[in-house]
């Protein structure tokens, strides 16, 4: 359409000295990466973090300080990265690139060999490494750190694109401290402390934290004594007792854009590309298929994991092999009557795919336990199904397609498609929660720009348009919809259950009884 | 079976499209020359600025239509001859109908300035019109400054566009204070000040005399009525109110006014024959309202109601408490209910008004003089819940009960700071003052 591009994007000479420092930032990470052997490493390590820190700040003053507070989506679709451009792939391919040699090639970044020491940039990191937890780094602390740092520096730039917001101001602030502290710094402390201890998150929860019942983990849990044992136990009550409380109350909000480090990069390094998800219904299908899949994959693989490393005896524990699929069979079971139930009617035909699920899970388990040898579980190996699970959920799933694809697929293509997680507090949001995203009144012009800003590909501006309330499953509750909103039509609310879902077409400013007759059909 | 013809893809039309199909299996034709797809006009400031792009302002993906059975044609209708209920297209076609419904919305005025036609002289109304501005004004080198004619809604759009690529503004209001036909005086100094703090070169009380050109029939200058000032432009915008756009009629039988004359019923002097949203005008105005409204919701309103009627239950436009919003920059507006501006104030209404101390924050509120009954509120860069006013309203609450419940009404993001109390100490003082 338009002949000459629009040059809404100048940058200024100070935004692009803090490029430059940025750029010469990762510089020196490259060249450790190639294996430059940097002296003082703890200096080069803290000059090139510094400079990234340094650098993403002073760009983000330069481009959000000298403006007054408002939306600031000039020229989004404009800009190559964040409209899938040539810098959007590249960036891509770059992220993509690093996740792979994370997960599969951690040579390549330097990770010693047994005995040896590290080398490359993972030994640029040993400084830091040493300083909190007194052990060499492994690629997972590198890449701790930079998530880290990424979420920091980029969160400050969030905050100040949004500085006009209370509540982004607020959610962002929650994202980085527990970045910082829960996923960061205090398992280091907790190793110092007790070096017996697995690496554990603690708000990390399964089934997104898929390891947490993994037979090391758990023996290393228990080996470590009270500590050990408490945090299992915590680990067992946030799935089962937390999680539901605080979703009921606050919508999966609390966990998804408030806590989780997913949630976490995404709102921050992920803003610029939150409108590259896609609204389309056929996105929608696949989505609703997808996330489900992957959460009866998580059930199965965990009850599996955990079964194999039972015993059959009453002897040895409590807890055995009859036992606990009895108690995941019961648990299953009374949840699928409490939502039939209470909610059957609501979900009209999606309670048929969910009974087709439930009973092929149960049968699933039945036939596992039934056929089940030592070390053989549904005819497959026990570790198989895990080590599956590790690979294509956990890593290729959330981390090379999930961020690396950010800049094509959107800021939060794991949490919308893949994340166990995010399908259960879902599955309670959408049923039994006071959160609801509440339209005013008559007041929406249907413009689109809450849908086009929605990470989660949710098509706000449909139920707007009607007068309707939001209540969606995959709803993180990041807020943006309303604060993107010319007309201040959308407003994320904790209320009541009753009436929170309005499937009906309440514009206000009509004729009433006209309303009430286009609500009859 | 019975088929309907609608003239125009806007909102009012598309709205009226989908009712009947709920209602009815009737075959429905929607006519529009300006583009394929019903799109969000109110949203074509935003494509410009690169917020979005014109697939986003879609509110139906393409499948949706002929899902739907609701038939899109692209064409320009050219006339209308109502004894054969035939419509002849601009390229030669025909279409017969047997209901036809005209919502082809408006156009932007013109008010006879020498150079009004020239090339980088448009409106922002129209697809075409944003296409235009893309030609005429990519950038700052292409458009070195741009000159708004007219402060009205569209006007103050159209300069927060151009300053999203850093293009200069000048922008010339004929009233004394922006909006002031609307807004009372309060507000309407409020958002001078704001469009001022975003580098507008705002011109209050200032007429356009006439748009220069140079060699090449594109514009190079406006001239200024008041001082004879020439300001050097390659762009000018107008933006000084919209007309209904219904030239392609004046060959038909059917009544016109400035718009296309309707009843209550939003039937013309035709039988069978229609019309909806911007271009109707009702023969008496509803209550404050104006004949003709060219708002969004009232377009939407239209379609809810007349799609009742072809589906054969005949309902008047019996629209209920007025509503409307809007955003100035960085303000967002909404009004509930009556209030207004000094000029067409009626003499029962008294204002009651508070502004925040940052200067962008500021509510009215209307109520009656004797009675102290409720009329309406303008509130600026706080949101307030539709729902509740529009029940108090109903309700016919007074002033008082307004001011000591008003927090129920907020609809700011959670954590936003509260200033319900602050402005009903200043109302409890004023109270006493009296």
């Amino acid at each position: 359409m338009s002949l000459a591009k629009p040059d809404a994007l100048q940058i200024t000479n100070t935004q692009k000295v803090a490029i430059l420092a940025g750029v010469v930032g990762l510089f020196i990470m490259t060249l450790a990466l190639f294996n430059i052997d940097f002296p003082q490493k703890g200096f080069f390590l803290g000059l090139s973090m510094g400079l990234i820190g340094i650098g993403t700040i002073v760009y983000s003053r330069a481009a959000y300080l000298n403006k007054l507070e408002g939306i600031k989506n000039d020229g989004t679709w404009f800009k190559s990265i964040s409209s899938r451009g040539i810098w959007g792939w590249i960036v891509g391919l770059i992220l993509t690139g690093f996740y792979i040699v994370l997960y599969f090639f951690p040579q390549y970044l330097g990770l010693a060999a047994d005995g040896g020491s590290n080398t490359g940039l993972i030994s640029l990191f040993d400084p830091l490494s040493l300083l909190l937890s007194g052990r060499p780094a492994s690629q997972w602390f590198v890449y701790g750190t930079l998530y880290t740092l990424a979420i920091l520096a980029f969160g400050y730039k969030f905050m100040l694109k949004y500085r006009h917001n209370r509540y982004q101001q607020l959610r962002t602030i929650s994202v980085m401290f527990f970045q910082l502290a829960f996923a960061f710094l205090i398992p280091e402390f907790m190793y110092v402390m007790n070096n017996d201890l697995p690496y554990y998150d603690m708000k990390s929860v399964w089934p997104l934290n898929y390891y947490i019942f993994d037979e090391w983990s758990v023996k290393g849990f228990i080996s470590a004594g009270n500590i050990g044992l408490a945090l299992l136990i915590f680990g067992i009550l946030s799935i089962f007792v937390f999680t539901p409380i605080l979703t009921y109350k606050y919508g999966k909000r609390w966990y998804c854009s408030w806590v989780c480090g997913c949630g976490g990069l995404a709102e921050t390094v992920g803003d610029p590309f939150r409108q590259l998800s896609s609204k389309k219904l056929s996105a929608w299908r696949f989505e609703r298929w997808m996330i489900h899949l992957v959460l009866v994959f998580s059930v199965v693989m965990t009850t599996a994991m955990v079964y194999s490393y039972l015993g059959y005896s009453h002897n040895d524990f409590w807890l055995t092999r009859g036992v606990f699929i009895s108690l995941v069979i019961g648990f299953l079971t009374l949840v699928f009557i409490g939502v039939l139930y209470f909610k059957g009617r609501e979900l009209g035909t999606d309670a048929k795919y969910g009974a087709i699920g439930f009973f092929v899970v149960i049968a699933a388990l039945l036939i596992m336990h039934f056929t089940g040898t030592t070390d053989k579980l549904f005819y497959i190996k026990s570790g198989t199904l895990r080590s599956a699970y590790g690979l294509y959920i956990g890593s290729i799933f959330s981390g090379v397609i999930g961020t690396g694809f950010y800049p094509i697929l959107g800021s939060r293509a794991w949490c919308r498609f893949g994340c166990p997680m995010a399908a259960i507090l879902g599955f309670q949001q959408r049923l039994f929660s006071k959160f609801r995203i509440t339209t005013n009144g008559g007041q929406c012009i249907s413009c689109g720009n809450c849908s086009t800003y929605c990470e989660m590909g949710i098509d706000v501006r449909a139920y707007a348009q009607k007068g309707e309330n939001i209540v969606r499953s995959s709803c993180v509750g990041c807020g943006i919809c309303s604060a993107v909103c010319p007309r201040g039509v959308l407003k994320l609310e904790n209320d009541t259950m009753k009436g929170r879902i309005n499937p009906n077409e309440i514009l206000l400013g009509n004729d009433v009884d006209l309303m009430k007759l286009v609500n009859d059909k | 079976m019975q088929h309907i013809v609608i003239i125009g893809n806007g909102i009012s039309g598309v709205t009226l499209a989908r009712h009947i199909r709920k209602l009815s299996d009737y075959k429905i034709t929607i006519i529009s020359s300006e583009t394929e797809y019903f799109f969000s006009r109110t949203a074509l400031m935003y494509i410009y600025m690169g917020h979005m792009k014109f697939e986003h302002t879609q509110p139906y993906e393409n499948w949706f239509w002929k899902k739907n059975r609701i038939d899109l044609k692209q064409a320009y209708v050219s006339e209308v001859e109502t004894e054969s209920k035939t419509l002849h297209l601009a390229n030669g076609e025909k279409v017969n109908y047997d209901k036809l419904v005209i919502a082809t919305g408006s156009k932007p005025n013109k008010f006879g300035w020498p150079g009004q036609d020239l090339k980088g002289v448009m409106g922002m109304y129209h697809k075409q019109d944003l296409e235009n501005l893309e030609v005429y004004a990519p950038n700052n080198k292409v458009c070195k400054r741009a000159v708004i004619v007219g402060g009205g809604l569209i006007g103050i759009e159209l300069a927060e566009m151009l300053s999203s690529r850093s293009i200069p503004v000048t922008f010339l209001v004929r009233e004394s204070s922006f909006w002031n036909g609307v807004l009372p005086e309060g507000e309407s100094g409020m958002i001078n000040r704001h469009i001022l703090s975003h580098h507008i070169d705002l011109r209050l009380s200032t007429n356009l005399k006439a748009i220069n050109a140079n060699e090449a029939e594109q514009v190079k200058s406006v001239v200024i009525e008041e001082t004879g000032e020439e300001i050097p432009c390659d762009v000018v915008g107008l933006t000084a109110g919209v007309t209904p756009n219904i030239d392609f009629l004046k060959s038909s039988k059917i009544d016109l006014g400035r718009g296309v004359l309707v009843n209550r019923h939003l039937e013309t002097n035709i039988e069978g024959v229609y019309a909806i949203g911007d271009c109707a005008e009702q023969h008496e105005a509803i209550g404050n309202r104006r004949p003709i409204e060219a708002v969004w919701y009232t377009g939407r309103m239209m379609g809810e109601t007349l799609a009742q009627t072809l589906c054969g239950n005949k309902r008047a436009y019996n629209p209920g408490h007025w509503f409307n919003s809007a955003k100035f920059f960085d303000i967002e507006y909404q009004t509930y209910g009556w209030v207004h501006g000094a000029k067409g104030k009626p003499d029962y209404e008294k204002q009651f008004h508070w502004i925040h101390e940052d200067d962008d924050k500021c509510i009215t509120i209307a109520y009656h003089k004797d009675t102290d009954q409720f009329l309406g509120i303008n509130t600026f860069g706080i949101r307030m819940r539709h729902e509740t006013f529009d029940r108090w309203l109903t309700e016919k609450r007074d002033i008082h009960y307004v001011m000591e419940h008003l927090a129920e009404a907020n609809f700011d993001p959670e954590f936003y700071a509260a200033y319900e109390s602050q402005i009903f100490e200043l109302f409890k003082n004023r109270l006493q003052l009296v």
